[in-house]
């Protein structure tokens, strides 16, 4: 809804945003062709996950948690049992963490393929959804969906269900797949592989606003390879700090359009996501994404919040081929989890969730019981960016007419596949002009 | 020129919840063309900015009430659809956030949020039915895909939908599953849960957590019994009971009677 005030100013007013995970909208106003000012307001209910986790036990959080994000709650589970793990002092095995990385996989296919093709390309080809999308462009639409699934058969092999998991707990999984049942879903990863490529250059191909966001990139990084299901932190600055000390470097404050906390890192805006993994951590990826990022016109680092769909699609190939490469190394036979003794003590986990860098804090009694709880999730880390580059995109075509620029504002937003339930534990899209 | 039949008009809507159930529909990639072809998707933002007017023929809502401003909303959606299905355990039964109701919020509200006074929200987390006339609800957590299709289909078609209320044993009995409990043990809340997970957790070796809430007719005292019997605290049962049905009528009451804690003596 857009419309002009008594004053001569103007409103650009999207009450509810579509095509994002959650309730949000924006709200713009415009003075004399000048952006006034810019809120991306979240409206979604909060619910209170870090209040009702005091009390509960060490081995719930993995199923609480997930409970955050239909979207991505093998992120949550993840961070979660990292950080008990660490209070506990409990070291799980290398073939656990190939199954926490193969069952990620399979939520960074899901989601990214979701992502990509049903809520971020209509942006570009100029649809309300995907399912006006299928009627001009069947074959990529039948193509998403096979990718999608892929992604959620992966996940309901490891985890039983592709929407809150079963399997995960704390010290590894109350079941390991067989190399078997893994072999039966082979031939869709393989294909799935394909895909994806094919994916890179389909969306290189779209055409992509000029705009350059020069913010610090903060993510994971792992020594042996693309930091997903655990790591240390690093920025574009040159920060780096192991996850424990991510409480001294990072502040939530409450602001009052927002149901969901902003974060600063040492007292600055940053942003966490795709873009930022892809520009810290590109010389991980496989020569083949490499190969395939690079005909698609993007450099080894990547600054244009538009082009987050080709990075996305450079993320999926690569989840793929982790996720063959680990049902390839599969050997049968270990231990599905290592016992966890609960003790008293602080932990911390993070993960990189397919928005961005997910964190976990708890502080357990002797017994295991929780006594303090503290989640940070992507999109709550993201909301500064996300205001900022709404505020870059209503200026720079701001001699669009108000329908044009209200559909570029929401792509603006759409960029960073903003997770408003995880964010509320977090969103209504509104512009003014004056 | 003429036209086609119009296509029955499909709503989604969504209040407190994490968006899974509604992911639901999305995860039916094999359906989902067929859907699209039966149905006119009238209003889902998560899916589409196409927006069209109502009233619409079947509204399915996601999450629970938890703010003034929802309990008004359902309202207005209730008098815009035919016939209204609720999906999943927030909407059937306030979902985990109803822990809130066995809390102090003001107390919850001030862990989380350094500005609590920004937010407008409800004591308690309440299930649809407890502010409108709701024509089937449709339980899980998240709900499971084929329920959610054979419950749309049978919305369209006007007749009752097929969906067991008996306990989650006869699924793992069908399933040829080996006792949990009898066999190693495991507390599992099978038995006074509803079916339609397909015995998701004993077929991992673990215990059933309920996430589709009580089924119909469940022995809550003997069950107790029988978890007291595995050497699990009355503090531990009541965590079991109070998780993502909570509030569900045969788990809250249950979980209050064995309460050790002297405030939900008193409620």
């Amino acid at each position: 809804m857009t419309h002009k005030l008594s004053d001569g100013g103007q409103v650009l007013h999207v009450g509810m945003l579509a095509r994002v995970e959650g309730e949000g909208g924006m709200h713009i106003e415009i003075h004399n062709n000048v952006v006034q000012s810019v809120k991306l307001n979240i409206f979604e209910p909060p619910r209170f996950y870090e209040a009702f986790l005091r009390g509960r036990k060490y081995t719930e959080p993995p199923d609480i948690t997930a409970r955050i994000c239909g979207i991505c709650p093998v992120a949550y589970q993840t961070a979660s049992v990292e950080a008990i793990e660490q209070i506990c002092g409990a070291e799980t095995t290398p073939e656990i963490q190939a199954m926490r990385r193969l069952l990620y996989c399979g939520e960074w296919i899901e989601s990214h393929s979701l992502h990509i093709f049903m809520l971020h390309a209509p942006d570009f080809l100029g649809f309300d959804s995907v399912i006006e999308m299928a009627a001009d462009y069947g074959d990529v639409v039948e193509m998403a969906l096979r990718l999608k699934k892929a992604g959620n058969d992966l996940m309901t092999l490891v985890g039983g269900r592709a929407i809150h998991p079963v399997n995960v707990k704390v010290g590894g999984f109350y079941r390991m797949p067989t190399k078997l049942e893994m072999l039966a879903l082979r031939p869709a990863i393989a294909s799935g592989l394909e895909e994806a490529f094919a994916t890179i250059k389909l969306v290189s191909t779209f055409d992509f606003p000029e705009m350059e966001q020069a913010y610090e990139y903060v993510a994971l990084r792992h020594p042996d390879y693309y930091a997903i299901e655990r790591g240390t932190v690093v920025s574009t600055s040159g920060t780096a700090f192991p996850v424990r000390e991510f409480p001294d470097h990072v502040k939530e404050f409450h602001v009052a359009h927002s149901n969901a906390l902003h974060a600063q890192l040492d007292g600055a805006m940053y942003m966490v996501g795709p873009l930022a993994r892809y520009t810290l951590n590109f010389a991980q990826l496989s020569e083949r994404c490499k190969a395939a990022a690079k005909e698609a016109g993007l450099g080894e680092t990547c600054r244009n919040p538009f082009k987050s769909i080709i990075v996305r699609a450079v993320e999926l190939a690569y989840a793929f081929e982790e996720a063959l490469r680990i049902i390839d190394e599969w050997k049968d036979g270990a231990a599905p989890s290592v016992t966890v003794t609960p003790r008293a003590g602080e932990g911390c986990g993070a993960s990189e969730a397919p928005r961005g860098t997910i964190f976990h804090r708890y502080v357990l009694d002797a017994e295991g019981v929780i006594q303090d709880a503290q989640i940070v999730p992507p999109t709550s880390q993201n909301q500064p960016a996300i205001e900022a580059d709404l505020r870059e995109a209503a200026q720079s075509w701001v001699d669009m007419d108000d329908h044009d620029l209200t559909h570029r504002c929401e792509h603006a937003i759409r960029n960073y596949d903003p997770c408003i339930s995880c964010a509320t534990h977090f969103l209504d899209l509104r512009v003014d002009r004056s | 020129m003429t036209e086609a039949p119009a296509l029955p008009k499909l709503a989604v809507w969504k209040f407190a919840s994490c968006d899974g159930c509604q992911l639901t529909l999305l995860n039916c990639e094999d359906e989902l063309l067929t859907i699209v072809g039966a149905v006119n998707i009238a209003y889902f933002p998560e899916a589409t900015r196409a927006v069209v007017a109502g009233p619409y023929d079947v509204s399915l809502v996601e999450g629970s009430i938890t703010t003034p401003e929802d309990a008004e909303r359902i309202h207005e959606i209730r008098s815009m659809s035919r016939s209204l299905v609720t999906i999943g355990a927030c909407a059937t039964a306030g979902g985990i956030q109803a822990l809130r109701n066995f809390g102090s919020v003001a107390e919850f509200r001030s862990i989380v949020y350094a500005h609590p006074e920004y937010l407008s929200t409800l004591d308690r987390s309440t299930p649809i039915s407890a502010h409108v006339n709701v024509d089937f609800e449709l339980r899980g957590c998240p709900v499971d895909k084929i329920q959610l299709l054979e419950v749309l289909a049978s919305a369209l078609q006007s007749r009752n939908p097929r969906i067991p209320t008996y306990s989650v044993c006869v699924e793992c009995k069908r399933r040829g599953n080996i006792c949990v409990t009898v066999a190693n043990g495991t507390p599992c809340l099978g038995p006074v849960t509803q079916a339609g997970c397909g015995a998701l957790c004993p077929s991992f070796a673990r215990g059933c957590y309920g996430c589709f809430g009580p089924q119909d007719s469940p022995n809550m005292a003997g069950f107790t019994e029988r978890l007291r019997g595995l050497g699990m605290s009355d503090e531990d049962a009541v965590r079991i009971y109070r998780t993502f049905n909570a509030d569900a009528e045969a788990f809250r009451a249950e979980s209050e009677r064995i309460s050790p804690s002297k405030e939900d003596a008193a409620r």
